[in-house]
C-alpha cells in the first residue's frame, strides 16, 4: 500500500519530463557504442569516422561559413517546392473531393501520373531546366504533390455524411458547410498527407542535389565524396535525419494545435 | 381541485381502455399550457425508393401542439414519414402542410446519432442550431439558455469526445431547441441509450415539450416509451397508418402504471398480430 504509493506519486509528476527525453535515449546510445567502436579500432576510420571527428567537421564546415549556407540552400528548396507542390495538391484535392466534374475530368490523369516515380524524369528534368534552381524545385513540388492531393481527397470524402446532412439542416451555406464541417473532418487526413510529404520532400531534394546541383546539402556531400572526405559525408547524412526529424516535430506540433478536439490529442 | 379532476378522469377510463378504436375521437385534449407549433395536415402522401414503395397514402391531421408518437416494425415506412415532414426528403405524391408560413428554422430534427461536431466545443455546437441567426449579437447567450434548459450549462467547454451518450444527446436536443422551433422531429433520439438514461431523457422531452408547446413528432420503435411521451400513437403498417390511438393518461405519467402498460400491450399485440399475417 505505502509502496504503491510511493512509486505511483512521484511518477505521475516525473512522467512529462522523462518522455521528453525517452525518445533520445536510443540515438544517443547508438553515438555512443559508435564512438566506443571507433576509438578501440573495431571500425576503421575510412569506413566510418569517429562522432568526435564528424562534429569537428561539421565545427570547421560551421566556422568557413559553407555548412550554414548549403543547409539554407537546402532548406530554402525544401519549402518552396513543399508550398508550391502542396498547395496545388491540396487545390486538386479539394477540387476533386467537392465536385464529382472536377474528379470525372482530372482523377483519372493524376493517378496515371502518380504511377511515374517522380525521380525517373530526373534527366528529364535536366534536359529541361538544367542545374538550377527550377530543376529541384520542380521535383520536390511533384513529389510532395500526390500524397497531399491523395489524402485531401480522402479525407473530403469520408467526412460523415451525417453531419453535412445535419449542416445542411441547420441552414449552412456551402462557405459555411466547407469551413465548419468538411475542412475541420478532412483536416485530420490531411496531416497525414502533410507528413508523408514531407518524408518525399527530403527524399527528392537530396536526390535531386546529389544528381545536379551546385549547391546545398546533397551537393556538399558529394564534393566530400569527390575528396575523400568521409567525415562530411556522414555529417551530412546526419543532418538529413536532424531535418526529417525537425519537419516531423513542426508538423506534429501543427497537429497537436489544430486537432485539440480529436481524443488521440487529448491529454489524458 | 383541478389536478385532482386531471388524474381521476383516466382512471374511469381505464375499464373502456382495451378496445381504444372508439375512444379514439373523444380525446380529452392534453396540450401544453401554450402552444406554438402549428398543426399538421398531410393528403394522400405517397413515397417510394425505386421500385420500393415505402409509403403508399398517409392520410393524417396533427393538431396544433400534439406529441405524436409513430411505432411499427422497421422498414415500416415510419422514418421516411418523419423525413417528409421534415424537408428532408422529396415528396412523391401529396401534401404536408402547415397551418400557415413555416421558416426553415421552425422545424427541426433529432436524430438517433446526436451528430454534434466533433472539433466545435458543446456551446459552439448548441449555437449551430440557431441556423440563420449564428452571427447574432444574443446567439452566445441563447445557446448558453438552452443548454442551462437540458441541465449542460457547466459543460460549454468540453469537446464533445467527453461526453457521455446521453450529454451528447442531451447536446443535440439544446441544439434543436436553441431556434424555438414549433415542429420537432425525433427519429428515435434515445434508441441508442441504456435504460436509465433514456428514462431521464423522456423525462426531459417531456418537459420541454410541456415548456415550449412544439408539435412532437417522434419516431420510436419502443412502444412503452411511445405510450409514456406521446398524446397519440400511430401505428404503421406496410406505409399506412393501421391504428390510431389516443393516449389519455394524464401527465406527468407515472411510468409503468397499469392503464400504460394495459396500452402497451394492446399497441404491441397488434403490431404482433400483424407479423404473423405475414
Amino acid at each position: 500500500m505505502s509502496l504503491i504509493d510511493s512509486i505511483s506519486l512521484p511518477r505521475s509528476v516525473r512522467l512529462p519530463r522523462v518522455d521528453g527525453l525517452i525518445q533520445w535515449i536510443v540515438p544517443l546510445a547508438i553515438i555512443a557504442i559508435w564512438q566506443l567502436a571507433s576509438v578501440t579500432g573495431f571500425v576503421p576510420t575510412r569506413v566510418l569516422p569517429a562522432p568526435s571527428d564528424v562534429v569537428l567537421a561539421g565545427w570547421k564546415l560551421l566556422l568557413s561559413g559553407e555548412l550554414v549556407r548549403n543547409i539554407w540552400v537546402s532548406f530554402w528548396r525544401a519549402s518552396i517546392g513543399f508550398l508550391i507542390g502542396g498547395s496545388i495538391g491540396f487545390a486538386f484535392g479539394l477540387a476533386n473531393g467537392l465536385s464529382q466534374l472536377s474528379a470525372k475530368l482530372t482523377d483519372t490523369t493524376l493517378q496515371m501520373v502518380r504511377n511515374v516515380p517522380h525521380l525517373a524524369l530526373i534527366p528529364l528534368v535536366i534536359l529541361w531546366f538544367g542545374i538550377d534552381e527550377s530543376a529541384k524545385l520542380f521535383l520536390v513540388a511533384l513529389g510532395v504533390f500526390f500524397p497531399i492531393y491523395l489524402n485531401t481527397l480522402h479525407g473530403i470524402r469520408t467526412v460523415d455524411p451525417q453531419l453535412i446532412e445535419m449542416g445542411r439542416i441547420y441552414g449552412m451555406t456551402d462557405g459555411e458547410l466547407f469551413r465548419r464541417v468538411i475542412f475541420p473532418g478532412a483536416l485530420p487526413s490531411i496531416f497525414v498527407g502533410i507528413r508523408f510529404a514531407l518524408g518525399i520532400m527530403w527524399l527528392t531534394l537530396i536526390v535531386a542535389e546529389t544528381i545536379a546541383a551546385s549547391s546545398g546539402l546533397g551537393y556538399m556531400a558529394m564534393q566530400a565524396r569527390e575528396f575523400m572526405l568521409i567525415d562530411v559525408v556522414v555529417l551530412s547524412i546526419l543532418i538529413y535525419a536532424l531535418l526529417g526529424k525537425l519537419a516531423d516535430s513542426a508538423s506534429r506540433v501543427l497537429e497537436r494545435l489544430t486537432l485539440a478536439w480529436h481524443p488521440a490529442f487529448q491529454k489524458r | 381541485m383541478e389536478t385532482a379532476l386531471r388524474t381521476s378522469l383516466p382512471e374511469t377510463e381505464l375499464a373502456s381502455r382495451a378496445n381504444f378504436a372508439p375512444h379514439a375521437r373523444v380525446v380529452r385534449e392534453e396540450r401544453p399550457v401554450h402552444t406554438s407549433g402549428p398543426p399538421l395536415s398531410i393528403r394522400g402522401l405517397r413515397k417510394s425508393f425505386g421500385d420500393n414503395e415505402v409509403l403508399r397514402g398517409i392520410d393524417l391531421h396533427i393538431p396544433a401542439g400534439q406529441f405524436v408518437a409513430v411505432v411499427g416494425k422497421s422498414g415500416c415506412g415510419k422514418s421516411t414519414l418523419l423525413r417528409l415532414i421534415a424537408g428532408l426528403e422529396r415528396i412523391d405524391a401529396g401534401s404536408i402542410s402547415f397551418g400557415g408560413e413555416i421558416q426553415p428554422e421552425d422545424i427541426r430534427v433529432m436524430f438517433q446519432e446526436p451528430r454534434l461536431l466533433p472539433w466545435a466545443r458543446v456551446l459552439a455546437n448548441v449555437e449551430v442550431g440557431l441556423g440563420r441567426d449564428r452571427a447574432s449579437g444574443d446567439a452566445h447567450a441563447r445557446a448558453e439558455k438552452a443548454l442551462a434548459e437540458v441541465g449542460l450549462a457547466d459543460k460549454r467547454e468540453q469537446w464533445p469526445s467527453v461526453l457521455s451518450g446521453g450529454q451528447k444527446q442531451r447536446v443535440a436536443l439544446a441544439r434543436a431547441l436553441v431556434s424555438r422551433p414549433r415542429v420537432l422531429a425525433f427519429d428515435e433520439p434515445l434508441g441508442a441509450l441504456d435504460a436509465l438514461t433514456r428514462i431521464s431523457m423522456q423525462r426531459l422531452l417531456e418537459r420541454v415539450w410541456r415548456d415550449q408547446g412544439f408539435t412532437a413528432i417522434l419516431v420510436t420503435h419502443d412502444v412503452a416509451e411511445a405510450v409514456a411521451l406521446a398524446d397519440r400513437v400511430l401505428v404503421i403498417e406496410e406505409g399506412r397508418i393501421a391504428h390510431d390511438v389516443v393516449v389519455n393518461a394524464a401527465r406527468p405519467r407515472q411510468r409503468g402504471s397499469a392503464e400504460l402498460a394495459g396500452l402497451e400491450g394492446s399497441i404491441l399485440s397488434h403490431l404482433l398480430s400483424a407479423d404473423d399475417r405475414t
